[in-house]
């Protein structure tokens, strides 16, 4: 992200000029008959800090694993800094990765876990001593050098991990579900100290992740992935509020969804007709639903107003009984039932004390948003 | 404390105290005896009736006479050390034998490694003996060894093998080679893969990581193995008896031709002790090695 004030924008990807550090054109990757990753295009440029976000199984590790070289596609090129590299080694490629499990050599010390790859290389002694202090001090593990990763905390050993891929200053470091094994506050503040460390060395970072928090708050862009195939592309807010499928809408955050069928009343507002005898919901027009065709009305729960009596003006209003509150410390849930048995979801700030909250269960409610708040999606 | 847990504790002490001290005890005394011609051949032998005059006797008649002979035939230094040499020559062959096979093992696919580790202590099933009497068809002038190196062309007259150093060497590999895989199997099955590919992600070739990772990361496995073949080669009777010749000279044969051929049950103690104390330094570094290995697991 990193859209301060005065700077510009960072969006490469919107620049046609701008070439990808990395290009997957076309890629497959089969296991046996099964296939892992299909037919899969994807540009991702320097400096970007690129999420992979999808459900377990999906093909998140063996995108990394072709990128570090450890394993090969059946079909299609991997291109970095367009050159094709699907004869280079592991060892050979300019790629460093941050395994799932750290992978630290046991025998070796923290110091000696951070000089491991550049030991490899030609690199003077002194300045590898230079580096791997420099790797620590980043990653503020200077007080445990001499310590094996068995004596250190699983926070102090992800940073070593860290340290370790990042000490060769990689022109791509990928990050395959690095947070996996922290608790959720130590996770946090890991992901703040990351996008730190990726504005201070301006490495390009690839983290893999099933957690669509941690890939809304570090990334510049979102790649969702089902089955093998990317779904969506596209920056964390764009996600979130243009999402281009049930799929994603459902994968990133709380949404309710209500099938319908569309009516385009022109180019900028569509109705969706979702049940007998009620009051079409409206929305902006998406150019992939046909006019007549089957559709979805997507609205995250926060857009959802809820009321006691009906608002005069929105654009959208709909009525029910409150079924069930959640409540969630800062916000408050509430599942509303429509009279035809829908359940809907509406947000609400806890702005004022628990005891004077207005709406209690059974209570006979309106939720309403306006004509901007939901999307209609084709898929 | 209750009494289930004080026989827990006594257990293992009664079995050390049965299986070890007592035995430990009755051939230090005959070291400490004199040789005699009656049964059992040696003096003195305590005497209870007598009460605490046999006692005070019997102890008068103890002494080091054995352990100052030992000293001066140059033929028992020579024998111990050269039984060293002989262990420590066959440890090593036996690492470079094991360690391929064990690591073979450790990449095989998973369902068939417990065929093949079942395959490594399957020779366990037939006795030794006829194992080691087979290696003499084998190594034999007329053996099959030399019968098919003749036939290949490779040589023009047999080896000469059995009876020389060589054969020891090949039998004592031969017979402790499940001892050096299994434990080097064992630490190497327990290998992380991804480590291998955090290596040569960081820029090591295959063979880099193998020296940098596999084999440290193996070694309490090394070290074991190593301790299982030495400490039972350094005392081997069997195999240099049988496969070695007369220039063989090895502690073990040694102490067997005094206690049967030489009756001399005082001087065989005497060398079965001093082989004891020998072999206290390998066993006491290879508890050691256990202890840390038990607490890196932990
Ligand atoms: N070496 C392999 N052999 C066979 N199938 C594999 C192999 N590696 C991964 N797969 C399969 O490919 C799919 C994607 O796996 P993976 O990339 O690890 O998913 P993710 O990291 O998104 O959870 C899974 O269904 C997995 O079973
Ligand atoms: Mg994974």
């Amino acid at each position: 992200m990193g859209q301060s004030n005065g700077k510009q924008v960072f969006a490469p990807w919107e620049n046609p000029e701008e070439k990808p550090i990395i290009r997957f054109g076309g890629v497959t990757k089969r296991f046996g008959d099964f296939t892992a990753i299909d037919d899969l295009t994807l540009d991702i440029y320097a400096r970007e800090f690129f999420a992979l976000l999808g459900p377990s199984g999906c093909g998140k590790t063996t995108l990394m694993r072709m990128l570090a070289g450890f394993e090969s596609p059946s079909a299609g090129t991997i291109e970095l800094d367009g050159k094709d590299i699907a004869a280079v080694p592991p060892n050979k490629r300019a790629v460093n990765m941050m395994f799932q499990s750290y992978a630290l050599f046991p025998h070796l010390s923290v110091y000696e876990n951070i000089a491991f790859g550049l030991k490899r290389s030609s690199m003077p002694k002194a300045d590898v001593d230079g580096r791997v202090g420099e790797m620590l001090r980043l990653t503020r593990l200077e007080a445990f050098a001499r310590r094996k990763p068995h004596q250190i905390s699983g926070g102090q050993r992800q940073r070593v991990a860290l340290a370790r891929s990042l000490a060769k200053a990689p022109k791509l470091l990928l990050l395959d579900e690095p947070m996996g094994a922290l608790d959720k506050k130590l996770r946090q503040d890991t992901q703040f100290e990351l996008m730190d460390i990726q504005e201070k060395t301006g490495t390009t970072f690839v983290i893999v992740t099933h957690d669509q928090e941690e890939a809304m708050t570090v990334a510049s862009r979102v790649a969702v992935m089902d089955h093998g195939r990317i779904v969506q592309v596209a920056t964390p807010d764009r996600i979130y509020e243009m999402p281009n499928s049930v799929y994603v809408a459902d994968f990133i955050g709380d949404v309710n969804i209500i099938k319908g069928n569309a009516k385009r009343l022109d180019e900028a507002k569509t109705e969706v007709h979702w049940a007998e005898g009620q009051a079409p919901f409206l929305g902006t027009t998406n150019s992939e639903v046909q006019s007549g065709a089957a559709c979805f009305f997507a609205i995250r729960p926060e857009k959802v107003a809820i009321t006691m009596d009906r608002p005069k003006s929105a654009a959208n209003a709909v009525s029910g009984k409150v079924l069930d509150i959640a409540y969630l410390g800062n916000i408050s849930t509430y599942h509303v039932k429509l009279a035809t048995g829908e359940i809907f979801k509406a947000q609400m700030a806890n702005d004022r004390r628990i005891a004077r909250r207005s709406f209690t269960w059974d209570d006979k409610v309106w939720l309403s948003w306006t004509d901007t708040a939901g999307v209609i999606l084709a898929r | 404390m209750n009494l289930r847990r004080i026989f827990l504790i006594l257990v293992p002490y009664l079995w050390l105290l049965a299986l070890f001290l007592v035995p430990f005890g009755i051939v230090l005394k005959i070291a400490l005896s004199d040789i005699a011609l009656a049964i059992p051949p040696y003096a003195p032998t305590l005497d209870i009736t007598a009460g605490w005059e046999g006692i005070k006797r019997f102890f008068a008649g103890l002494d080091f006479e054995n352990f100052v002979f030992l000293t001066q035939d140059d033929l028992y230094w020579r024998a111990y050390l050269s039984s060293v040499v002989i262990a420590t020559v066959s440890t090593i062959a036996t690492l470079i034998v094991g360690y391929p096979i064990a690591y073979g093992m450790a990449c095989a696919p998973r369902h068939w490694q417990p065929m093949l580790v079942m395959l490594i202590i399957l020779p366990f099933w037939t006795s030794f003996l006829i194992r080691v009497y087979s290696w003499i068809g084998i190594l034999s002038q007329e053996g099959y060894l030399n019968q098919l190196l003749l036939w290949s062309g490779l040589i023009n007259e047999p080896l000469m093998i059995i009876n020389t150093n060589w054969a020891v060497y090949i039998g004592i590999v031969y017979t402790y080679l499940p001892f050096m895989v299994l434990p080097i199997y064992a630490t190497l099955e327990k290998l992380d893969g991804s480590l291998l590919e955090a290596a040569e992600d960081l820029g090591c070739s295959r063979s880099s990581a193998f020296w940098l990772v596999t084999v440290p990361l193996s070694r309490p496995g090394i070290i074991a193995g190593s301790f299982l073949v030495f400490i039972p080669a350094l005392g081997e009777f069997v195999i240099p008896s049988l496969l070695g010749g007369s220039k063989t000279l090895m502690i073990g044969k040694v102490l067997w031709e005094e206690f049967f051929s030489n009756r001399d049950w005082p001087v065989a103690s005497t060398v079965a002790i001093i082989l004891l104390l020998i072999l206290i330094i390998p066993i006491i570094l290879f508890q050691r090695n256990e202890q840390k290995q038990r607490e890196a697991d932990q």
